[in-house]
């Protein structure tokens, strides 16, 4: 009995120092730092985890305040985080620049033409396991199976006709549907941009024209009638130079393939 | 006194190496390791904690066997850390900021370190006294860290190797950190003076 007390008492002893000499540390070395550090520590999911690409938690928040890191990278938190970091962090810079995702394939259901009919999981991994490019022929098809859905956090991701489309409004471009897409086919463009070319396949015109009827067949037709040079076929695939092109929209109309697509844009006030 | 210092330093670099022959403080070995910056700075922080752990604990120790509650070492010891580890992240927050920076997590989780827990119970075990306690804590710390290194330095050349596909990242680290063993196996079993 006299042993238990004595240890109870020893290590509890221990402990208080230890706890007094903490708690004077703190005093000693207290650093400050800005407030809104620790509000946006708040706001965070708290789990540690690493996967906005910072060492836990603390270290996110502290380059949310100060390097001016995206709000939105807590996959815990999900949209919750974000929004209550960009309360805290954005009202003074939402004139940034802002970038979506787009995912440039416009081979639907109805356009693609198909190698096979694939009616296993729901799962664009697992449909990629058939030939190496899933059920539809072309290669840079969008399988339109969802694995980007899944991974939006936004739900700014939705299967429209057999094609993943990206709803601009919801869209942070935190690129998670990229990283998740087998085939690595969305690409970020910023939210500005008005016309944007909807496929991205680098096989020959009469390859594409085959095997997709929404296909770019490097006709050449957008470069020739694009007043400000905005527009260039390289590799067989038109592309676009988001600094030059105005958004006339010249590409979309004279586009005998209608891939050039214009984009919403609600611009605030 | 010199040369048991010399026998201890060299014994827990290379040849009982904590990582290697030991198989203490595998977790940061394994974790921090994918740059030799980070790798680095990890070793400094444990080579630092570890020596310094080694001092107050040979105290603590003391006092705990004057009061013959030496069965209650490794309780003890392990609240020296924790405060030690907490100790150190203040004063580098405030003293040096870019090495606390530098080491970020990392410097926390020192406190769960096994490797530092085992060099205060291994001096216990090895009945080392003072001096021989803190050059043992300084030496094996600098051979973790020498491990860390070059496990750090391997990894960084691995990533521009050719290896099959599903010994991507992970599994090719534990096949690394495996060959490595075998390389400082060549140093077991010897002995100085």
């Amino acid at each position: 009995m006299e042993n238990i007390l004595y240890a109870i008492l020893v290590l509890g002893v221990m402990g208080a120092v230890f706890g007094a000499v903490l708690a004077f540390a703190a005093k000693v070395f207290h650093v400050e730092q800005d407030p809104r550090i620790a509000e946006v520590r708040s706001a965070l999911a708290g789990a540690n985890c690493g996967g906005c690409g910072f060492p836990g938690c603390d270290a996110y928040a502290q380059a949310v305040v100060l390097e001016g890191a995206a709000p939105n990278l807590c996959s815990p938190g999900g949209s919750k985080s974000a929004e209550k970091i960009c309360e805290i962090m954005c009202l003074d810079n939402s004139a940034e620049a802002k970038y979506v995702a787009f995912v440039p394939c416009s081979g639907s259901s109805e356009k693609a033409k198909k190698l096979f009919e694939y009616e296993g999981p729901a799962d664009c991994l697992a449909a990629m396991r058939f030939g190496n490019k899933g059920p539809k022929l072309c290669q840079f098809s969008c399988i339109g199976l969802g694995n980007c859905v899944n991974a939006c956090m936004f739900g700014a991701m939705n299967i429209v006709n057999g094609v993943a489309e990206v709803d601009r409004e919801k869209c942070v471009a935190c690129m998670a549907c990229a990283e998740a897409c087998p085939k690595g086919i969305i690409k970020k463009v910023p939210y500005e941009q008005k016309v944007l070319v909807g496929c991205r396949s680098t096989d020959k015109g009469a390859a594409k024209r085959k095997v997709c009827d929404a296909s770019c067949i490097a006709c050449m037709k957008c470069q020739r009638e694009c007043p400000h040079e905005a527009i260039v076929v390289e590799n067989n695939i038109a592309v676009i130079d988001y600094d030059k092109c105005t958004g006339c929209g010249t590409c979309a109309k004279v586009c005998p393939r209608s891939i050039i697509h214009p984009q919403k844009i609600y611009v605030q006030d | 006194m010199l040369a048991s210092v010399i026998s201890i330093s060299i014994g827990a670099i290379l040849i009982n190496n904590f990582i290697f022959s030991k198989f203490l403080g595998c977790c940061p070995f394994l974790g921090c390791s994918t740059k030799v910056d980070t790798a680095v700075g990890m070793g400094i922080a444990v080579t630092f904690v570890m020596g310094l752990a080694s001092a107050i604990c040979y105290v603590v120790d003391g006092l705990l066997r004057n009061l013959g509650l030496e069965y209650m070492n490794t309780l003890a010891f392990i609240l020296v850390i924790a405060v030690l580890v907490q100790l150190v992240e203040m004063f580098l927050k405030k003293s040096i900021p870019s090495l606390y920076n530098a080491l970020g997590i990392y410097l926390p989780l020192i406190t769960t370190n096994c490797a530092v827990l085992g060099v205060v119970l291994l001096n216990v075990q090895y009945k080392y006294n003072f001096i021989e306690s803190v050059t043992y804590g300084i030496t094996g710390g600098l051979g973790f860290m020498l491990a860390i290194v070059l496990f750090a330095s391997v990894r960084e050349r691995v990533q521009f190797a050719e290896y099959p596909e599903s010994f991507e990242g992970f599994p090719i680290a534990l096949v690394t950190a495996g060959l490595l063993a075998l390389a400082f196996m060549g140093f077991s079993g010897m002995k100085l003076g």
